[in-house]
């Protein structure tokens, strides 16, 4: 998934008087206050830190209140989507509207109707509401399912994402992965082939042309990571 | 034309309902909103007028707003802040209170999916939620019919909900609802149904499914709220009086009649006594409060949270209500949470006051504050074992005979408070429960072993510097036990307070502090009073061992004889053992003896301690 990235720091924290006793319990609280928020100047949502005092001694403000300056070397673990990424979330509701889903367990993220591609249309079976692909029957997003999205936007304040599934690589991440990489004919089901072979084909010489450009990509990410 | 075009549209709406699907009339809907920022309001006003609030709607008018709220839901991703203004302002003035479950359900769901289509619209739709917690004025009074209650069933049970489905779509809602509805807290001048119905709320959200995250704001905000209204019963009391019925029989003031002669001298004395607090607005509120959380903690204790909420309760203690000034009622919160759980949040809250007392770091005024806490809960709580009780003043005695040790200088009140505080809560405890560690060999070991000779008897002075009325009770019975005796007579005379005790407790007279004196608050005191060591249940060291039996027939009568006998036995005036004893303050006398030692009612019937 795009969009986190690891970040290091340096920083000084600045800890009231009061909690002159306990400066590491001090500092780590200061940062919790960080959490889940965005920061403009780490440019992203800090996820989660590690610090690591450089020094001993603190200096001294002088001031009306003598806060101590800290120093410290930090990691943050960061989110920042732009536009255009790939992100992974899980399904949470589906309306004839737009699909809702929840992104890494805090942000939520919805991928309107119009950008939804013709591809998808919206079914309600068996009191499930569901889209399925035209012209995969086994391409189903539903509650619950993990699917990739493109970031159309983000906004900041309450943490919420914009998608769209336009691109063919977006869509049901349990289908991408299994179809991209290839799957063996004898899997798929003989009323299918019945049904659209020609399409099929096509649609698999498609995704055969963009595996090898897909998965350095891929790798590259991996290993960043 | 286009008015024309418009009205034909409604007619034909109203009349095909049937025939128009889901699906059309959301494409209506979603076109009308399409065409506001085109120049074209009709169809979009006309909408608007759907959600206008009705007094006595009819069946089609309910119908027409269920089918609109509907049709919004589905198009909530055309739905812009500013261009339509209007008709989010429109449904945020319906209240699901006036309504039936149809209206309801689809006004929710509408709610649900704006929240979910757009951060911006998430703190709004919050707010239309908290602001169903409480019901239009004119249904208040609604509220103890049966109908009214299953309104108020019906809609409390669906915002709950909707709130829980809006943090499962937006996770980080749940953080952005504390602050919504810590804002909308009634304040303490609101009618009391107003605030009890909104900490009821609070209280559910607690205790719900988002209860992890937007618990730990309702409780303190709770608090907060309590000693807002705590403070704001009128405390004009002259104070004498409260240190001369430290000792009272506090609570059986209940029983007298209201027209009593003597209470006159009292009321105008301004002394704080039950009767006065009938009547009183404020004390009522919080009183409903208060029992609201009682019965809440009771809920978490069936549900194993107990220990959870007691923590956040024990912070937000340490926080607001440790140092109010004078806080009356609102610690009693603690003492219940402790009594639910007597094992291990009873001895918790000990400790804790224990620590903030010895810890150099807290200011003087928190740890004197902390130690007056202490000496009245250990010393009114039924359900602290004495073990408990021997283990923590055994701390604070070697807190104070440190003390001594580095301190060898004369009595100095201001400079030495907190030494005067500790001593003054050691010698409180003993007056409660001298007799009862007394009883038991291996605690009276204990006891017999701290040096509170070498405390007591220090150049510091302090029982020339505390309280002459703890003091001289204090003395009473440490003689009786045989536990030490002062050469020097210490005859205060009856004397309430000193200026030396005046001094060390300074401006707040903390000398004078004791949190833990029986609630006059009625409905609370109905939960707390089969916790609560009351000063006529309690046997002192000097008290006759002759009656032993407990619990036969007039309670108050074996107490009375107990406490005649042993005066007449010490040839004690019975006017001063009146006063000692200050079953009745003292200015009540001239009436002669209409006030009897006080019948204790049956259900406070004290277990031995």
């Amino acid at each position: 998934m795009e969009g986190l990235k690891v970040s290091d720091a340096n920083l000084v924290v600045y800890v009231h008087p009061s909690k002159s006793n306990k400066v590491p319990q001090a500092v780590l609280n200061e940062l919790s206050t960080l959490l889940f928020t965005f920061s403009e100047i780490f440019d992203g949502v800090m996820l989660a830190y590690d610090v690591n005092f450089l020094e001993k001694c603190a200096k001294i403000l002088s001031g009306v209140h003598p806060y101590l300056g800290v120093k410290l070397k930090a990691t943050f673990l960061l989110f920042s989507p732009k536009p255009n990424m790939l992100l992974e979330g899980k399904v949470v509701k589906i309306t004839q509207d737009s699909i809702h889903a929840i992104v890494l367990g805090f942000s939520s993220a919805i991928i309107a109707d119009k950008d939804i591609r013709e591809e998808f249309t919206y079914r309600n079976k068996h009191g499930q509401d569901r889209y399925t692909s035209r012209l995969h029957k086994r391409h189903v997003i539903k509650v619950g399912s993990m699917i990739r999205f493109e970031v159309k936007s983000f906004d900041e304040e309450i943490l919420h994402v914009f998608g769209s599934l336009k691109p063919d690589a977006t869509g049901s991440i349990h289908w991408l992965d299994r179809n991209l990489e290839g799957v063996p004919q004898s899997d798929r089901s003989a009323k299918k082939k019945r049904e659209n072979e020609g399409e099929l084909q096509i649609v698999e010489q498609n995704a055969m042309v963009e595996e090898p450009m897909k998965k350095p990509k891929k790798q590259r990410i991996k290993e960043e990571s | 034309m286009g008015r024309e075009l418009t009205s034909d549209k409604v007619e034909l709406h109203e009349m095909e309902n049937d025939d128009f699907s889901d699906l059309e009339l959301i494409y209506h809907v979603r076109d009308a909103l399409i065409s506001v920022p085109l120049g074209n309001r009709d169809n979009y006003d006309e909408l608007v007028g759907h959600l206008h609030p009705m007094q006595r709607p009819t069946a089609d008018q309910v119908a027409l707003l269920v089918t609109t709220l509907k049709a919004l839901s589905g198009a909530v991703s055309y739905i812009d802040i500013v261009h339509h203004e209007a008709l989010i302002y429109a449904v945020s003035r319906l209240s699901m209170w006036n309504y039936g479950t149809d209206v309801m359900d689809a006004l929710l769901e509408l709610i649900i999916s704006l929240a979910a289509s757009n951060g911006k619209y998430v703190d709004m739709c919050l707010d239309m939620l908290v602001r169903n917690f409480v019901p239009p004025s004119y249904f208040m009074k609604m509220l103890k019919q049966p109908c009214g209650i299953t309104r108020k069933c019906e809609v409390l049970s669906r915002v709950h909900a909707a709130l829980k489905d809006i943090s499962d779509l937006v996770p980080l809602a749940p953080m952005r609802l504390s602050p919504i509805v810590v804002q909308r807290m009634p304040n303490v001048f609101s009618k009391e149904h107003e605030i009890v119905i909104f900490v009821e709320n609070m209280l559910r959200l607690e205790s719900g499914a988002i209860g992890e995250i937007v618990g730990v704001t309702m409780l303190p905000a709770l608090v907060d709220r309590m000693i807002e209204l705590d403070v704001e019963i009128g405390w004009d009391g002259n104070l004498q009086d409260e240190a001369k019925d430290i000792f009272d029989m506090e609570l059986e003031d209940v029983a007298e009649p209201v027209d009593d002669h003597d209470n006159d001298d009292m009321l105008s004395k301004g002394s704080l006594r039950r009767k006065c607090l009938q009547g009183n607005l404020v004390a009522e509120k919080l009183d409903s409060l208060m029992v609201l959380t009682f019965e809440h903690l009771e809920s978490c204790q069936s549900s194993g949270r107990l220990a959870q909420v007691f923590d956040v309760l024990l912070t937000s203690f340490q926080k607001t209500v440790l140092n109010a000034y004078k806080s009356k009622f609102t610690q009693f919160v603690m003492f219940y949470a402790c009594a639910l759980d007597p094992g291990e949040c009873a001895v918790k809250f000990a400790m804790e006051l224990a620590d903030m007392f010895i810890c150099k770091v807290n200011p003087p005024i928190t740890r004197m504050s902390a130690v007056a806490y202490l000496a009245s809960y250990l010393s009114r709580a039924k359900f602290l074992s004495a073990a408990v009780v021997t283990s923590i003043l055994q701390r604070l005695v070697n807190w104070c005979y440190e003390y001594t040790m580095l301190h060898d200088v004369d009595m100095n009140p201001l400079a030495h408070q907190v030494f005067y505080s500790g001593c003054q809560a050691i010698m409180y405890m003993l007056c409660f429960r001298m007799r009862s560690l007394m009883d038991v060999p291996r605690l009276k070991l204990q006891l017999l072993n701290m040096p509170l000779e070498p405390i007591l008897k220090h150049r510091l002075s302090p029982l020339t510097v505390c309280l002459p009325t703890v003091v001289e009770e204090f003395l009473r019975q440490a003689k009786a036990a045989r536990h030490f005796t002062t050469s020097e007579s210490f005859v205060f005379n009856d004397v309430l307070e000193s200026d030396l005790s005046r001094a060390f407790g300074g401006m707040d007279r903390l000398d004078m502090f004791f949190p833990f004196d029986p609630c006059l608050l009625k409905k609370s005191d109905g939960y707390i009073h089969k916790y609560f060591i009351y000063w006529s249940m309690v046997r002192t060291t000097y008290d006759s061992d002759d009656v032993s039996d407990e619990g036969s027939g007039s309670e108050s009568e074996n107490e009375e004889a107990m406490m005649m006998g042993s005066y007449a036995e010490k040839d004690l005036d019975i006017e001063s053992v009146l006063n000692r004893m200050s079953i009745t303050p003292k200015n009540s006398l001239k009436f002669g003896n209409e006030r009897m030692p006080s019948r204790i009612r049956p259900s406070t019937s004290p277990e031995s301690l």
